[in-house]
């Protein structure tokens, strides 16, 4: 019977076609929606994750931000000085009270984003200087030479490390090719050479997602010791902001409060404008989650909105379906149809509907959310579990919006229904 | 075949439309009427005498308001829905003036019907189905539809129809009303060779003298009462 059901609501629908369709974009509009939104906000997720996990769970980072005024107001304060900054000797005494909880002060820093031409060859570059701390949180993976080792890092070579894609453009993947040769670069009108001693892997995404371009144009990072290029640069003594590392097992949330209240009671309490704070990548990626989750949950609504409307439509086209159908449905109860059958009958037809707007809706949404998260630049995938529960939905609404009008057909007088014009 | 045996006894019937309404009507006013197995039996009167309001309480498509009605030793009075339905589709083979097919559904779909709400498997239903399309000479247009059938075409389908559930009795409201005197008289030889062959009984509704004429009996419906009874020649023919 079921499937007799199944056939005749195929043949009804079919002789309908856009009657049908416009029946189900409703449901069409609000599964797609709930998929691209699942997708999409599955894969910021996975991102911020991603990134922490890249970036280091370990790591805070501490930075100099306006005191807050007695009156809780802020941005009505005197210019940066010197002074503000965090400097050295900070650093060092910080380190030292804290010993056993932090590892050390992770410094990455950017000298300059330039060109390199060979000949007619030329490849982007961001040229970082990095210390052991910041280049063992790069976690690279080395495809040939040798890695920066720590007496490059205390004698202040000038080695680098290139990646693939620098590699690819220059010397046409030849990783071996590669070693030996030298990165001449030029940073505030100054000149200065590195050895590459290592080639790394570039990871997928260079932190450059939802830019669109192509990744190969983008600025692949070199690696130097920092303290060459602090000697070629004059050196920092004093920071905005540092990056500090924990050691392994220390309770984030705990250093990421007590550091900077420490540093704050030693060094800014007679500090009449600034003071530092310190966040670490944990409750950044919570609240990056939380902010999604937020948005994810906002889209969700409208979503259910464009549902619930789509429902309606199914029920108002099937009240006009019964309506048009009044004779036939005298028939079948003349032929020995019972209520029932008549009820299942439309039943399985608004299933039906919803079924298919259901299954053109989550093609639509997992084709749209890949198409959007492969934009972004992250690796994704739809649940099977979302899609089949978005099916299942689709069915039930078809359940749930058709057995108003299918119990009015089914409870139609047989006489009233065949005389019915 | 018992040829004593009642098949219809409906006594006092009276229908009323709109009941409690400013507009109430009563069309049937207390009609008695008695048919047996095996009779063929036609039901003539002017145009609103209420044959086919008396038709459609026979057939349990609608109660009386007033009366009793036994069916084949059933009371229709007393029958819930759910065997109403059964009824009707186990005993009952409805012919329409209109057709009533099921559009969109094959001649063949719609012969199978009456079977699908009878539970018959697939296989038998559909063997079962074209014997009858063949015994009514529409084999041929099994997998028509409606629309693509002239009318005769159409009452013959819906006559293959009447009989998938090899029912007891027919009930024809005007079946040839919408066809030409012809085709009729075909509609009209078909049933009385169902009514021989098979024994099965038959009620019609004719505006045609000469169709009514060739039944076993004649009852004549006057403003909501019978107000006549004769044989037809149908009735001589049987005793031969
Ligand atoms: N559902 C209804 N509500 C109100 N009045 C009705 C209803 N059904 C039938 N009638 C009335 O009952 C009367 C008899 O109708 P019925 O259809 O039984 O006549 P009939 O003898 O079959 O006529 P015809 O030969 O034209 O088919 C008519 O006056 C009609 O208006
Ligand atoms: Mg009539």
């Amino acid at each position: 019977m079921f499937v007799e059901n199944f056939k005749i609501a195929l043949s009804q629908l079919a002789a309908s076609k856009l009657r049908t369709f416009l029946t189900a974009l409703g449901i069409i509009i609000g599964l797609s929606s709930v998929i691209i939104i699942m997708t999409v906000g599955d894969a910021m997720n996975n991102m911020a994750l991603e990134s922490m996990g890249s970036m280091g769970a370990n790591k805070f980072t501490l930075y100099v931000t306006e005191k807050p005024s007695d009156d809780g107001s802020v941005g009505n304060v005197r210019d940066w000085k010197e002074s503000d900054k965090i400097s050295n000797d900070m650093i060092d005494k910080t380190l030292e009270h804290f010993k056993g909880k932090i590892k050390g002060v992770s410094l990455k820093e950017e000298v300059t984003q330039t060109e390199i031409t060979q000949g007619n060859k030329s490849a982007a570059v961001s040229l970082n200087g990095v210390n052991d701390i910041a280049l063992e949180q790069e976690k690279l993976k080395l495809l040939a030479g040798n890695n920066i080792t720590a007496s490059d890092m205390k004698n202040s070579r000038s080695v680098a490390l290139v990646s693939d894609r620098y590699v690819n453009k220059l010397y046409d993947g030849d990783w071996q090719a590669a070693l030996g040769k030298q990165v001449e670069i030029v940073v505030n009108n100054k000149y200065y050479i590195y050895t590459i001693v290592g080639v790394y892997q570039a990871p997928m995404n260079d932190g450059f997602f939802g830019s669109g371009g192509n990744i190969d144009d983008m600025p692949s990072d070199i690696f130097v010791p920092v303290k060459t290029t602090e000697r070629q640069s004059g050196g920092n003594s004093a920071f905005y902001n540092i990056d500090l590392i924990a050691e392994t097992g220390a309770d984030m949330e705990a250093l990421t409060a007590d550091v900077p209240q420490w540093i704050n009671d030693t060094f800014y309490a007679s500090n009449d404008a600034y003071m530092v704070e310190a966040y670490n990548m944990q409750s950044y990626v919570e609240e990056m989650t939380d902010m999604v989750n937020t948005i994810k949950l906002a889209f969700m609504a409208i979503a259910a909105i464009s549902l619930l409307v789509g429902g309606i439509g199914v029920m108002n086209i099937m009240i006009v379906t019964i309506t048009e159908r009044t004779r036939e449905i005298g028939t079948r109860k003349a032929l020995g149809a019972t209520n029932n059958s008549i009820r299942m009958q439309f039943i399985t037809e608004a299933v039906v509907v919803c079924l298919m707007g259901g299954i053109v809706g989550v093609s639509l949404g997992v084709a749209a959310g890949y198409g959007i998260t492969s934009f972004m630049k992250v690796p994704t995938f739809t649940s099977i579990s979302g899609i089949v529960g978005c099916l299942l939905f689709s069915m039930s609404f078809g359940v749930l919006f058709g057995y108003l009008p299918a119990n009015k057909a089914a409870k139609m007088n047989p006489i009233d229904a065949l005389r019915y014009e | 075949m018992d040829e004593n045996k009642v098949m219809i006894d409906a006594r006092g019937v009276i229908k009323k439309f709109n009941i409690g309404k400013e507009n109430e009507l009563e069309i049937l006013h207390g009609i008695d009427i008695r048919i047996m197995e095996g009779e063929f039996v036609s039901i003539v009167g002017t145009s609103g005498s209420g044959k086919s309001t008396l038709m459609n309480i026979i057939g349990l498509l609608d109660k009386p308001t007033e009366g009793s009605y036994i069916l084949d030793d059933i009371d229709a009075i007393a029958a819930k829905d759910n065997e109403l339905s059964h009824i009707r589709n186990r005993k009952i083979g409805f012919v329409f003036q209109n057709y009533n097919l099921i559009p969109r559904a094959t001649s063949l779909n719609n012969v199978e019907l009456p079977m699908l709400y009878a539970g018959v498997g697939l296989r038998e239903r559909r063997a079962r189905a074209l014997e009858l399309l063949e015994m009514v000479g529409m084999a041929e247009r099994a997998d028509h539809k409606p629309d693509e059938l002239s009318g005769g075409q159409k009452q013959r389908v819906a006559i293959a129809r009447a009989l998938a559930n090899d029912p007891s009795i027919i009930l024809a409201d005007e079946p040839t009303g919408a066809l030409d005197s012809v085709t009729g008289q075909m509609i009209m030889d078909l049933f009385r060779k169902l009514n021989l062959e098979r024994g099965i009984t038959i009620v019609l509704i004719t505006h045609s003298n000469e169709l009514a004429e060739e039944t076993d009996r004649i009852l004549t419906l006057k403003d909501g009462n019978i107000i006549g009874e004769r044989r037809g020649t149908g009735a001589q023919e049987n005793v031969c």
